[in-house]
């Protein structure tokens, strides 16, 4: 049996279903938002802790010149340390046919067919490979994958120098390569970065480290203190030319994820926040005027004996019914977003199984945090009934109070005319009203300029890069510094315009404790291809002496101007050299540092090289050059920048759209939401002066101007705030990405303020078009029976 | 004696309403004529139908069947544009509940009016004409209902109207404070000559009347013309 209590709520529902649905929208969007990212979120960090704990990830990392395998024992004497394992490492270059940038990779030594103590394996196919056999090796998957290699198939690799033909006998994982990317690199790249693990009795001899290792994975004792054990690990180290210990934190694969999951996290917490937080304030505002409507029907359930209790609760029974509407809507969307992002990660990280499921747990937690918000927007409301006494109840509200406004006592008012002293009166009667909804919608702006904001930035660093600091229309780069005369032998091919010789050196930076790996990039006196241009778009001129570092890596490395800088060269003679710093750089990505060529050269006492030539090309004699180009020896790849931006913004593009779509949708969602409530509101608060003016002779278009001009005046102060709004979300945004990687400027197209702007005014024209319906079906004679 | 003009006629005017599964017949075939200059009461009680013949007369509602005409021309049939555009240039109306707006001051309700008439009082002469010239910046909220009453009367005679139509424009008043407002309906038909038309249920207003016209279930029960108007100031009730 329903109670008539009941058979009412579905009565309100049943006339407000307009409002009921474009509210449980906005919870919808909040609570798709949080049910995604927060199973997202578990989903990784469960995939991620599992994954490390079944296969021994180390806590603290170390890398050495060389060390005696004697060390080893001495290491697992130091207090706090549960596990020692010792490897060789090293960097290799894997010149594998077809690539269009060469690939780099690292080498990892594994003990005799067996599974390293630390850092494990996870053996996807195939099989260890055997002891002592030098040919054979396990090979990262996302490498395989990519170049589609299987075992059985061969790899070239050059190690230490010498190029040698690896047969892959098993593809593999590991907790310490979740993420790829090579050293400088500009995200992760499947295709250009590869590990390979090869048996330590063949790698060993191979980098002179036999009987000793380079590189120490440490595993911590429970409680122990990390900072503690690096100390002494450096200490005891120092002698075996120690780069430094550092923690999971600074792990490159971990860190990168670490980041991600803070970004989601964040995410999952900001943006539910915002939609529920808007939810919240219409359901006040939805519920505040439907209390006052049936006034008459509470004092009549008052005075036949109903509760304020049972009345209260009958409200709350109404705003739940709409919040679990949402919230079921949201738990689906989410769901299904979620398990989508998840996907797209699962190309991005690497684990052995992510498995994306929808923790009950967050399920529940939706529930009840948008009940929750519901309730604290309801409560107030709620509250004025209790409040009532059933014969005041029984008689009609008082009327409402007005005066005149601030622009009208400050001497305005004869520029405005009575319809719009009747707005702007009514907004002065409800500032916070007008505010909190001014604030609601540009939430919705602000969303919309955030989303677009990525993409925006990433077009002003490709226009840096491409139109001001890579000049060439094509490069070509060979597997191993060529003597310089290779620049003229290009230069002098039909079809090259003009051409000029790169070199671009792996090394390691270094002041005292501190370091970074980089990149040294040494260019031509007089050299034209390549302009050293900031973030701001200002050119830095290359001085003849010494390095300009990129700002960042100034700072890691705690240097300036006059500084000397220790530079471990990484290929070749492997030599240290130090150089005076010259300048800094605000770059936008990568960890470098920049020199002439002819200081390079006479630094590290050879004959000027290039790894790398740079061309101005004569676009109508292109294919015939490719295939001249394609002869020359030591060839690693061909590119043109103008491809490699095409390609991209392909890619992007794509995104764009997607993402463009997906946030009109959410922004829509609240802007549609908060406009066409307030409308509706505002349309039963005044449906009786709109009638009477009918009566007047004033026409449908007039009326509308007096209740849709509120909401216009709404929308178009949202409007700034959200541009502003927008501008905060992207600066917080750019704050929780890693510095070292990308350092993006805070760039705004125009035409994202001008989408941002026109998606809420169309959203906001589109709810008043709807209410405007119900304007034009008023009823004229009813009103003028009934007193307010 | 020339002709008499007729400011509004209606011929056979029914009216019915559909109220779930059944017809309510408001009005069963109505024949009446508003003359030149002429205050008319119309008598009746709750439910004759005579606020629904107000209304279509004041292009408010239109006739199930019958003809409406202003000034010769055809009002029945016109459509919502028309009807505006009647209302707006040539009907004042009067209502029970004054229907002021809130938000707006006595002389910013008259303006709302003026601003959109085409030979319209100024706000103050139109407030002068009900005794309001020393309230006009009082907000409805700070009014009597009298007063309210007053402005609405002011409103509705600010833009000249030839025709002031007014519903129970006592009703929700006081003996004292009806009789005010009563007294100047009567001053705007005498001074300024507007037709009008007052409907209510106390029968001791249709003295004040030109003509008196009774309505009961739909029909015209009965018509009379006053040989002599009383002056709304000596009604009793």
């Amino acid at each position: 049996m329903v109670s008539p209590l009941d058979k009412k709520l579905l009565g309100d529902l049943g006339l407000m279903k307009g409002q009921v649905l474009t509210i449980a929208l906005v919870v919808a969007a909040g609570i798709a938002a949080y049910v995604s990212l927060q199973s997202t979120f578990h989903s990784l960090e469960d995939s991620r802790d599992a994954y490390y704990e079944r296969y021994r990830f180390g806590d603290v990392f170390v890398h050495v010149e060389r060390a005696p395998e004697s060390v080893h024992r001495r290491l697992e004497d130091l207090p706090g340390v549960a596990r020692v394992y010792t490897r060789v490492l090293e960097s290799v270059t894997l010149p594998v046919e077809g690539l269009v940038e060469p690939a780099s990779g690292t080498i990892v030594s594994i003990p005799g067919g067996r599974e390293p103590a630390l850092n494990g394996l996870y053996l996807r196919q195939g099989r260890m490979p055997e002891p002592g056999r030098a040919d054979e090796v396990l090979l990262l998957e996302t490498f395989a994958e990519a170049h589609a290699l299987e075992p059985g198939d061969t790899v070239p690799a050059v190690i230490n120098g010498t190029l040698r033909r690896l047969r892959v006998v098993g593809i593999a994982m590991s907790p310490e390569f979740i993420f790829n990317m090579g050293p400088g690199g500009f995200g992760g790249d499947d295709e250009k970065f590869g590990v390979l693990w090869m048996d330590r009795s063949v790698l060993g001899p191979a980098f002179d480290m036999e009987g000793a290792f380079n590189d120490v994975v440490v595993r911590l004792s429970p409680g122990a203190s990390e900072a503690e054990v690096i100390a002494q690990v450096d200490r005891l180290l120092d002698p075996y030319g120690t780069l430094g210990a550092q923690g999971r934190s600074k792990q490159t694969s971990n860190y990168v994820l670490e980041s991600e999951l803070a970004q989601l996290s964040n995410f999952a917490t900001v943006i539910p926040v915002i939609f529920l937080g808007v939810a919240a304030f219409l359901l006040n505002v939805v519920l505040s005027r439907l209390v006052h409507l049936q006034r008459p029907e509470i004092a009549t359930l008052k005075a036949v004996g109903y509760a304020d209790r049972e009345i209260g609760l009958h409200y709350l029974k109404l705003v739940s019914l709409i919040v679990l509407l949402g919230t079921v809507i949201g738990i689906g969307a989410g769901a299904y977003l979620g398990r989508a992002m998840t996907d797209l990660y699962s190309d991005y990280f690497r684990f052995p199984v992510l498995r994306y499921r929808v923790d009950v747990s967050v399920a529940v937690a939706s529930v009840v945090v948008s009940l929750a918000a519901a309730f604290a927007g309801a409560l107030v409301a709620v509250r004025r009934i209790a409040a009532l006494p059933p014969a005041e109840a029984m008689r009609p509200a008082p009327p409402a109070r007005y005066r005149r406004t601030l622009l009208e006592r400050i001497g305005l008012d004869r520029f405005i005319g009575p319809v719009g002293r009747m707005i702007l009166r009514e907004i002065e009667r409800r500032p916070l009203r007008t505010v909190l909804s001014a604030l609601a919608i540009g939430m919705a702006t602000g969303i919309l300029v955030v989303g677009r904001f990525n993409f925006d930035a990433v077009e002003h660093l490709l226009d840096v890069t491409f139109q001001r600091s890579f000049r060439e229309d094509a490069t070509v780069a060979f597997v191993r510094p060529m003597p310089a005369r290779v620049v003229h032998e290009i230069e002098n091919m039909p079809g090259v315009l003009h051409a000029e010789g790169m070199r671009s050196v792996p090394v390691r930076a270094r002041m005292g404790h501190r370091w970074r790996d980089a990149t040294l990039n040494a260019y031509p006196a007089g050299g034209d291809l390549r302009r050293l241009v900031d973030v701001y778009e200002r050119e830095t001129p290359l001085p003849p002496r010494g390095v300009v570092l990129t700002r960042k890596l100034a700072e890691i490395l705690d240097v300036d101007v006059g500084d000397e800088v220790a530079f471990e060269i990484r290929e070749g003679e492997r030599q240290t050299v130090s150089v005076p710093v010259s300048g800094l750089i605000e770059e936008s990505f990568g960890l470098n540092a920049h020199i002439r060529d002819d200081a390079l050269s006479r630094l590290l006492g050879e004959e000027p090289t290039v790894n790398m030539v740079l061309m101005r090309i004569d676009p109508l004699e292109w294919q015939e050059l490719e295939q001249r180009l394609i002869d020359l020896p030591a060839l690693a790849t061909i590119f043109r920048p103008e491809s490699l931006i095409r390609q991209f913004r392909e890619q992007s593009g794509e995104m764009l759209m997607t993402m463009t779509l997906i946030i009109t949708l959410f922004a829509a969602t609240i802007a549609v939401g908060v406009v066409y409530n307030n409308a509706r509101v505002a349309l039963s608060m005044r449906s009786r002066d709109l009638a009477s003016l009918r009566v007047l002779g004033f026409t449908r278009g007039e009326i509308s101007t007096i209740l849709l001009g509120e909401l216009a005046i709404q929308v178009l102060l949202a409007i700034p705030i959200g541009l502003v709004v927008g501008r905060l979300l992207a600066e917080a945004v750019m704050s929780t990405v890693d510095p070292e990687m990308y350092r993006l400027a805070v760039v705004i197209e125009p035409k994202t303020y001008a989408f941002a702007a026109v998606v809420t005014l169309a959203s906001g024209l589109l709810s008043a078009l709807l209410v405007r319906r119900k304007l034009d079906r008023l009823d004229l004679i009813g009103v003028l029976k009934t007193r307010e | 004696m020339g002709r008499v003009t007729e400011v509004l006629e209606a011929q056979a005017l029914t009216k019915v309403y559909r109220m779930g599964e059944v017809d309510v017949h408001a009005l069963r075939g109505i024949d009446i004529a508003l003359h030149e200059g002429e205050l008319m009461v119309l008598l009746g009680v709750s439910g004759s139908g005579k606020s629904t013949l107000l209304n279509i007369l004041g292009g408010l509602d239109t006739p199930s069947s019958g003809r409406v005409f202003y000034r010769g021309r055809e009002l029945s049939g016109a459509d919502e544009r028309e009807l505006t555009r009647y209302r707006r240039d040539h009907v004042g109306f009067v209502f029970q509940f004054y229907n002021l707006m809130p938000s707006l001051t006595a002389r910013e309700n008259v303006r709302l009016v003026t601003d959109i008439a085409r030979r319209p009082l100024t706000p103050e002469e139109a407030l002068a004409l009900v005794g309001l010239g020393d309230r006009m910046d009082h907000f409805p909220a700070q009014l009597s209902g009298g007063e309210q009453q007053r402005v609405a009367i002011a409103r509705a005679v600010a833009k000249q109207p030839d025709v002031l139509l007014c519903d129970e424009p006592t009703g929700a008043l006081d003996y004292k404070t009806g009789i005010l407002v009563l007294e100047v309906i009567e001053r705007v038909n005498r001074e300024l000559g507007t037709t009008t038309a007052v409907i209510t249920h106390n029968a001791p207003i249709a003295r004040m009347a030109d003509r008196v016209v009774t309505l009961a279930d739909g029909r015209i029960a009965s018509e009379e013309r006053n040989e002599t108007r009383a002056h709304a100031e000596d009604l009793r009730w």
